[in-house]
Order: structure tokens, then C-alpha cells, then sequence
């Protein structure tokens, strides 16, 4: 499947090893991923590249019981989606923490981790997950 | 735009229909579709089909001209219309865009997806590409994950619950029961419901509509050649809006609010002058329970906050304040993703013409359908009445 393309994985290692992003400097706001055009000025947007802050918090979360083809042997595993601290959102799975920790307002870090190796002969993609801390 | 009209349509039963080929369900809605118009092959101008994902389902892309082939109609123009599970729903706005513009004056649109030739992983992965395949499928995030992410946050912001969400499954399967291509004809309880087993928490397995073989049809002609033509039971297309929004959940201004509902539903109420009021029933794109209770507060039927408290008082059951799903949604009626937005209207049709026996709104006289692609980046609202004479 795509996700497991040789130049898909290698064109993402800064977006998934260092939570490259980017910044409109124009309006100020951070991108993750990065955006090829600002979607608040458009052709007057100024976009430069960011890396992303490595601390948020979860603004809401769910255990995947089911998972789709390459995770079944996760489960059940955290979904978040988690607000960075400067205010740019990422997905994420949340990972290394005790269950009654993983809520709504938790504090969270980046990790790295291994992420699919879906295809038995082709690469495996690793990338960012998060934990809570605290 | 010349006013446009629905003078015939045909559903297939939605089902696993493993005895049952993808052109075998397109060929039995198509023509079941002319023949309720009266027409023949020779009438039809053009095709449009919605469909999600045949390549992932059943190896097979090219479905406009398959269409065109298996209905004997070639070689008329047909076109496949792809929006995840709102491809029926789009598909019929351009279908409708092509009659309205007088390109054409009689066009058929239908709806297809045949997901029962794969495994469950395997179709956990085609529905996945409704989302944003680099940030949330490639993180293993589901389709229920998605959809469980904006319940769990509805929860939080409102204090909905699980209960409530499993009330639209139990009052969808109650309406299944009188429509007899409903894939679920079963009634069920909230303790069936909350019983079920999470398949992402907060959402369980009766939370999740099902995978589903099955077609749809439609065939639009302009109101006044329906007219001319001496149809008496013509359904009119009064209000037709599609918006889009963020692939990704992460992109969305809320995420207790679908933008691209609240966008379509604006256009098409004020393309027709009604209000949410006005409206007598609605099919919407209940994918989940909790999207039931997103699409009742952004059609503006109920507050934001408040679609589950709404449900719980019964304010959505058959007949009750607001008829939301007589069909049964796609939570008991079945979502064959690439038809639902095409049987939406049919069974729209049939409640306006009050053929809905078992499941009829009393003195229907306008309708909705709502229907959704992926996790809201796509949404198609239409506006129904039936014309008068």
C-alpha cells in the first residue's frame, strides 16, 4: 500500500523524526504538517520552515479495539489528537502510558518509534508518537 | 438554473450480497429506475455514478463507461463521481447541475459500492482513504477512530453520552424494520447497544454502520419537461449545496461541528427560503451514532449540544417532533458507501409521494437528505418537494 512506498517514507523524515512543519509569518500560524500555501492569506501568506514543539496536550482521545490492516497486533492502542504548545494540532498514537493517565487535558511529549512495516519487504517507517508526562 | 425533478427511481436490497456481482447490482437499480419513470434506454441523455472505492473493493476503477455498458446505454456520456461516501450525494448534484444548466434533459444518476469481496482489515483500509491517509490512517486512526475522536469530545463539551449515542442506533433499527431493503429489519436496545464491545471507545459495535453490498438510481428530467411528459408524481429538486472542509480532523475549526454541513445546509435553506422548521424529515449521514447527533444540531433542527439530549427525549423518533432517518440510516438500512447518498433520496422520494408504507411521515411535504464524505470534508445537502399540480 502507499504508506509503505519507498519515496513517500523517505520524503517524510523530518516531518515524522523532527516534527517538521512550517509558519505563515504573514499571520502566524504553524503548520503541521507543512502547507505548501497559507489557507488564511493565500498567495500573501509567507511560509517558512518550523519545527514543531515537542510538548501538548490531549484534547481528545479513543481506544482502538478494531484496528485497520498492520495495527491488529496494537491493539487496543491510544488515538489522540493533541494541541502542541503553539497551538498547531497533530494526530497521534499515545504510547508508554498508564490508561487512566491518557485523558482529556493530559500533558504530553514526543517519542520515537517505530511506526508500520506493513510490507514484509518493503521499508519500515518509523515517526513520532507521544506520551504522557507527569 | 431551470428547475430539475426526480421522475423515477430504484434501489437494489442492501445486504451482503455475496451471490451478487457489482454490474449485477448496478444493471438491477439502473433499470429498476427507468422503468419506474416509464421510460426506455433511448430517453436517457447521460450517466452519472457515484462510487467510493471499486479499485480497493473490487480491483475495478472506469465505472462511468461500466455503467453506461451494463444498462445497454452506451454510448451516452457517464461519468464517475468519487467523494468518499458522499460520491452519491455529489454525484447527484452534477447530475442535477447538468439538467439545471440545460446541457441535458433527462440524465440517471446512481450509487454503487460493493464492500463484501474483502476482508474487514482490508475494507478498514479502503474506508480509511476517506481520511487523510499520511496523518491519520498511516497512525493506524480507523474510520471509527475518527468519528470516536468527535464523540469524545462532544462528551466533553457537552456532557452527551454514550446512552444517547446509542439511542439514534435503536431508533434507526426501529424504522429499518418497516423498510423492506433495510439490511438490519431487527430491533434493538440500548443495552444491546451498550453491550456490543468498543471498536474505538467511545464508540461500540451497534454505534458503527455496517458494510454493505448495494445500488441506487435516480432519473432526473427538467420540471417543466416533466411536466409536459404528464408526470403527476415528480419529486423536485428545490435546494442543492455541497461544501468542503479539512481532509484531516487536526484542520477542523471544531471539532464537535461539522463546517461543511453547517456551509451546505446554509446555501440549500437559502436557495429554497425555508428554515430548519420548514423541513418535515431528514436522512442524514449517521456513518456513526454520533455523527447522527452532529448533523441534527448543524442542520439546525436542534441547538449545538444538544442533538443527544434531543434523541434521548425522542424528539427525532418517526412522527415525533422532527422525523430524522425513517429509512433506517445507514446504521440499519446499511451504508453501501458509494449508494448511500442516492438511496438517501429515494427514500425521500418515497416518503413525498407517501409510498413509504411502515415507515411513512405523515403529510410529508418536504425533505432532506445530508450526506457526508470521510469525516466531514465533503458534505451534499438537498432539499426536496414534491411538485405540485
Amino acid at each position: 500500500m502507499s504508506n509503505g512506498a519507498l519515496p513517500l517514507i523517505w520524503r517524510k523524515f523530518p516531518e515524522r523524526y523532527l516534527l517538521r512543519g512550517n509558519k505563515c509569518t504573514n499571520c502566524g500560524t504553524a503548520f503541521f504538517p507543512a502547507r505548501k500555501v497559507c489557507p488564511n492569506c493565500r498567495r500573501k501568506g509567507k511560509l517558512v520552515e518550523e519545527d514543531m514543539p515537542k510538548e501538548g496536550e490531549i484534547i481528545t482521545f479513543t481506544e482502538v479495539f478494531t484496528a485497520p490492516a498492520g495495527f491488529e497486533i496494537e491493539t487496543p492502542y491510544f488515538i489522540a489528537i493533541i494541541k502542541l504548545t503553539n497551538g498547531a494540532k497533530i494526530l497521534s498514537q499515545i504510547v508508554d502510558s498508564a490508561r487512566e493517565k491518557v485523558k482529556i487535558g493530559a500533558k504530553v511529549q514526543k517519542v520515537f518509534r517505530k511506526i508500520s512495516d506493513i510490507d514484509p519487504e518493503g521499508p519500515i517507517a518509523y515517526g513520532y508518537k507521544f506520551k504522557v508526562v507527569g | 438554473m431551470r428547475s430539475v425533478s426526480i421522475i423515477g427511481y430504484g434501489i437494489t436490497q442492501f445486504a451482503e450480497h455475496w451471490e451478487k456481482s457489482f454490474r449485477e447490482l448496478i444493471a438491477e437499480a439502473g433499470t429498476m429506475a427507468v422503468q419506474n419513470a416509464g421510460l426506455t434506454g433511448k430517453d436517457i441523455q447521460a450517466i452519472y455514478g457515484g462510487c467510493m472505492a471499486s479499485g480497493r473493493f473490487i480491483g475495478q476503477e472506469h465505472i462511468g463507461a461500466l455503467i453506461a455498458d451494463q444498462l445497454g446505454l452506451n454510448p451516452i456520456p457517464a461519468t464517475r463521481v468519487e467523494a468518499a461516501c458522499a460520491s452519491g450525494g455529489v454525484a447527484l448534484r452534477n447530475a442535477f447541475l447538468a439538467v439545471a444548466s440545460e446541457a441535458y434533459d433527462i440524465v440517471a444518476v446512481g450509487g454503487i459500492e460493493k464492500m463484501t469481496e474483502i476482508s474487514v482489515s482490508e475494507a478498514a483500509i479502503a474506508l480509511g482513504g476517506a481520511g487523510d491517509q499520511e496523518t491519520e490512517l498511516f497512525h493506524g486512526a480507523s474510520f471509527p477512530a475518527l468519528y470516536a475522536l468527535m464523540a469524545r469530545r462532544h462528551m466533553h463539551e457537552f456532557g452527551t453520552t454514550e446512552e444517547q449515542m446509542a439511542m439514534c442506533a435503536v431508533k434507526n433499527h426501529k424504522n429499518a424494520v418497516g423498510n423492506p431493503t433495510a439490511q438490519f429489519r431487527k430491533e434493538i436496545t440500548v443495552e444491546d447497544v451498550m453491550q456490543s464491545g468498543y471498536v474505538a471507545s467511545p464508540l461500540k459495535l451497534l454505534d458503527c454502520s455496517p458494510i454493505t453490498d448495494g445500488a441506487a438510481a435516480l432519473i432526473l428530467c427538467s420540471t417543466e419537461k416533466a411536466k409536459k411528459m404528464g408526470f403527476s408524481n415528480a419529486i423536485e429538486i428545490i435546494g442543492s449545496a455541497q461544501a468542503s472542509d479539512s481532509l484531516a480532523l487536526t484542520g477542523r475549526k471544531s471539532l464537535t461541528e461539522m463546517t461543511a454541513t453547517k456551509v451546505a445546509a446554509r446555501d440549500a435553506y437559502a436557495q429554497t427560503g425555508l428554515k430548519p422548521s420548514d423541513i418535515d424529515f431528514a436522512e442524514v449521514h449517521d456513518c456513526f451514532t454520533i455523527a447522527e447527533i452532529l448533523a441534527i444540531e448543524d442542520l439546525g433542527f436542534f441547538k449545538k449540544g444538544e442533538g443527544g439530549k434531543a434523541t434521548e427525549q425522542g424528539k427525532t423518533a418517526l412522527n415525533a417532533e422532527k422525523t430524522i432517518n425513517p429509512s433506517g440510516g445507514l446504521k440499519a438500512k446499511g451504508h453501501a458507501v458509494g449508494a448511500t447518498g442516492i438511496a438517501q433520496v429515494v427514500e425521500a422520494c418515497m416518503q413525498l409521494q407517501g409510498k413509504a408504507e411502515g415507515r411513512q411521515v405523515k403529510g410529508a411535504k418536504i425533505g432532506l437528505t445530508h450526506n457526508v464524505g470521510g469525516s466531514g470534508a465533503t458534505c451534499a445537502v438537498h432539499i426536496f418537494r414534491r411538485v405540485q399540480q
